[in-house]
């Protein structure tokens, strides 16, 4: 058999693809999955078709009411704290799941603010992840990293994400943070960004994306949301396609808003909106 | 015909070590990027796309501008184009390999891009322009290493070809109008949420990919014993010149939906990039060069008498690219991000790892370009 | 041969790069791996159930159990299932930090025993927290 320099290479080359690229595919076809029988939800878990919020920040008085919320979120799911950073840095590489900010920054395409009563103008807001039913980034993940659950979570699965960030540039409400750097890294004083790990909770690795996703995690145990349990009734959680539970008698009785409802996106995160002796 | 690329003038290796020591800096900043993260780079929460995703947004249509040549060529018999076709192509796979690598460097967990195959997500723009940048890819490295090694055998390109050829020319709008998708369907983003964002993507394509292609052309030609041609060059000028208007054109339409509609949102983009909002300005004098150069090169194109003396051409078609680089690789991607989604404002300037690794990516696809220009030339040279 | 010196060069660089592995460990006999499961959390399951027994038995476990936590990955995040019964019937909540590494919290004499022999270093620990053992 005679066969050439060349025919030989292409011979070996296209052998060597084919070797290697069909063990992937045969062992990624493997039966590799459980059985159906033996996974099952937690018998305690709460469910729901459509979870949200009724958010009354009127039941929030001081800045340590906020603060409370903030830092039960962050301090049960292992969030970095980027304070320690200098100012400039902090700004582009800080981690938030939940924050607080003003009427104008909240809904910057809600009514005009110019003669609104001075007390809702300096108000603050809580603004997270607006679990939307029709949300931008699920639709741009390239990946389903990010994926809206049956009960209504947009939620995160940090094992898939690369990290491209599309889901970023698509939500319209800057409710996602990126890990620019080590979460688990320290800052210029040596001070560790999550001073107390949550032993029963991952961190995240540098290079994913993360944002609030509703206490999931103490959704299937039975918990309500960590935000809301310290919330003093500020905020109100509950299933929004339940017409007896509480957000749904809120929503009934009082007027609410939703950030930047104009973009279809349908946020499932309400804002009691009061005028008068009803604001602040 | 690769060992084609293996020999070379003083003049040729010089260049090729220059370009592989930049690789060598920027590979290793690229390791610094990998262990401490992005972070090192001046992206941000609030401006999560930079400089990266921005040369890879430009990079695509320069990957795109090869139909240019393909189309006159292929379709309508334009003999003038045959020389040249293969310039075209092969910058096409330069182009398309930057594209990858810049979207390689810019990922937080690249290690896991397999993920975008593994899990294929058809309703997300992102999986889509992966497929059609690697399909565009193999289209012009099979296309141009066939026309080409059946040229050096002095025979015609086998049958074959000719359909891929004729795909290739759809198949290159498409993959600038779905890296365009990537912007123009996110809601709430103002500067990018417009209907012409494809087709002024497709017309600033169309003209700085073959603005570059002449000027390569020339330096070919000054550096090599090929010479493509005066009537190649000008025709390629006025194709040059037609897409540019469109591009400003389409830009001032733009401006007017945005200023005569007084729409806040729509508005506060343009007044960042091109007058500052609050004392934040960083971008100002860049997006002007950017509109001078665009204007001036208009200037000197439209006049065929200008047109024609290749010294002020090529003046010319390197202020409109550089132009364009500014607009589509910068302007673009940080007009979307600032303002924020709270209307507030965050900054964004490239840091030095950030310009170095970009610089590193540059110089792989110069080398990529280096190389099959080589063959080509040296296939055309003993021809 | 064509080229002759070049060739013969570039097998050796070759051969050398090839066998590195093998010359580089000559020498560094790692002794073999050797489990501790005496930690306090499987003492009490012993003394509750009279044996020790993981969710599944060895013999699967040390093939398998990279595979289970990925499926068990899949169920508690993509799929919100959270209860994994096992084939000896007892019910088992899928968590990697909470279930696994409760009973093998000696992370260093059991789950790095045969990693670092393997030279195997899985990224779970990245995120997911080890347990924190005491040195003394």
């Amino acid at each position: 058999m005679s066969i050439n320099r060349r025919q030989f290479l292409k011979l070996v080359g296209v052998s060597t693809v084919a070797g290697i690229g069909g063990t992937a595919v045969f062992n990624g076809l493997r039966n590799s999955g459980l059985e159906a029988a033996q996974t099952s939800p937690d018998p305690r878990s709460l469910n729901g078709k459509r979870w949200g919020f009724v958010v009354d920040v009127s039941k929030l008085k001081s800045d340590e009411d906020y603060k409370k919320c903030i830092d039960a979120c962050h301090s049960i799911h292992n969030v970095p704290d980027m304070s320690g950073l200098p100012e400039e840095i902090r700004i582009r590489q800080e981690v938030k799941w939940i924050w607080k900010d003003n009427f104008e920054r909240t809904f910057p395409t809600a009514p005009e603010a110019e003669y609104q009563n001075s007390e809702l103008k300096e108000k603050n807001f809580f603004l997270f992840c607006n679990h939307c039913a029709q949300p931008a980034c699920v639709r741009v993940c390239p990946t389903k990293a990010t994926f809206k659950r049956k009960d209504g979570i947009v939620m995160q699965d940090m094992h898939r994400c690369i990290g491209c960030r599309f889901c970023m540039a698509a939500c319209p409400y800057g409710a996602r943070s990126f890990n620019w750097r080590d979460p688990r890294g320290k800052d210029d004083n040596g001070q560790p960004f999550i001073k107390e790990e949550n032993k029963e909770f991952p961190t995240r690795m540098i290079g994913v994306v993360e944002k609030c996703t509703l206490c999931y995690e103490r959704l299937a145990i039975g918990k309500i949301p960590a935000c809301v349990e310290v919330s003093g009734g500020a905020i109100v959680f509950g299933d929004l396609e339940d017409p007896n539970s509480e957000v749904r008698k809120i929503l009934a009785e009082k007027y609410t808003i939703r950030r930047k409802p104009e973009l279809g996106t349908q946020p499932s995160i309400y804002y009691v909106i009061g005028g008068g002796e009803h604001a602040g | 015909m690769l060992d084609k690329a293996l020999s070379g003038s003083k003049r040729y290796w010089t260049w090729i070590f220059i370009l592989l020591a930049v690789i060598g800096v920027a590979f290793l900043t690229y390791l610094k990027q990998f262990n401490e993260g992005l972070g090192i780079s001046g992206m941000s929460r609030d401006v999560s796309w930079g400089l990266y995703i921005g040369q890879f947004t430009f990079l695509v249509g320069v990957a795109a501008s090869a139909v240019m040549l393909v189309i006159p060529y292929y379709l309508h018999d334009f003999k003038k184009f045959g020389k040249i076709v293969i310039l075209g192509e092969f910058l096409a796979i330069s182009a398309v390999i930057m594209c990858v690598l810049f979207i390689f460097v810019d990922m937080g967990q690249p290690m896991r891009i397999t993920n975008v195959i593994l899990y294929p997500t058809l309703n997300s723009v992102m999986f889509w322009d992966s497929v059609v940048l690697m399909g565009y890819l193999v289209l012009n490295l099979v296309i141009g290493w066939t026309t080409l090694g059946a040229e050096r055998k002095g025979v015609k390109p086998p049958q074959w070809v000719k359909p891929l050829i004729y795909l290739s020319v759809p198949w290159a709008v498409s993959i600038h109008t779905v890296t365009a998708f990537l912007y123009a369907g996110v809601p709430g983003r103002h500067f990018w949420l417009t209907a012409v964002m494809a087709p002024r993507f497709l017309a600033s394509a169309f003209a700085g990919g073959p603005a570059l292609l002449i000027l390569l052309a020339l330096l070919v030609r000054k550096f090599t014993k090929f010479d493509p041609g005066t009537e190649p060059i000008q025709a390629l000028a006025k194709i040059v010149t037609y897409a540019m208007f469109a591009n400003v054109f389409l830009l001032g339409m733009e401006f007017f939906t945005a200023f005569y509609s007084n729409i806040p949102g729509h508005m506060h983009p343009f007044h960042y990039l091109y007058a500052g909002v609050d004392g934040h300005n960083k971008l100002v004098p860049l997006m002007w060069v950017s509109s001078i150069f665009a204007i001036t090169s208009l200037a000197l194109l439209v006049f065929p008498g200008i047109r024609k003396n290749e010294k002020i051409l090529a003046f010319a078609c390197a202020i409109l690219f550089i132009s364009l680089w500014i607009d589509k690789g910068f302007g673009l991607v940080i007009g979307g991000f600032v303002p924020n989604m709270f209307e507030g404002i965050t900054e964004y300037w490239p840091t030095l790892p950030e310009a170095i690794i970009t610089s590193g990516v540059w110089a792989i696809g110069l080398l990529v370009l280096t190389v099959l220009y080589k063959v080509a030339i040296s296939v055309r040279e003993t021809a | 041969m064509y080229n002759g010196g070049k060739i013969i060069l570039g097998l050796i660089v070759f051969l050398a790069f090839a066998t590195f592995p093998f010359y580089y460990n000559i020498g560094k006999v790692n002794a073999k791996p050797e489990l501790k499961t005496d930690t306090p959390a499987i003492q009490e399951w012993v003394q509750k159930y009279g044996k020790k027994e993981c969710i599944e038995s060895k013999e699967v476990m040390r093939p398998e159990h990279m595979q289970i936590l990925n499926n068990w990955r899949d169920s508690v995040v993509r799929n919100g299932d959270r209860i994994y019964v096992s084939s000896s019937g007892k019910s088992f909540s899928m968590s990697l930090q909470n279930t696994c590494m409760n009973c093998h919290s000696n992370k260093k004499k059991f789950c790095d025993e045969c990693h670092n022999y393997m030279a195997v270093t899985p990224y779970c620990w990245t995120c997911h927290i080890a347990p924190k053992e005491n040195t003394l």
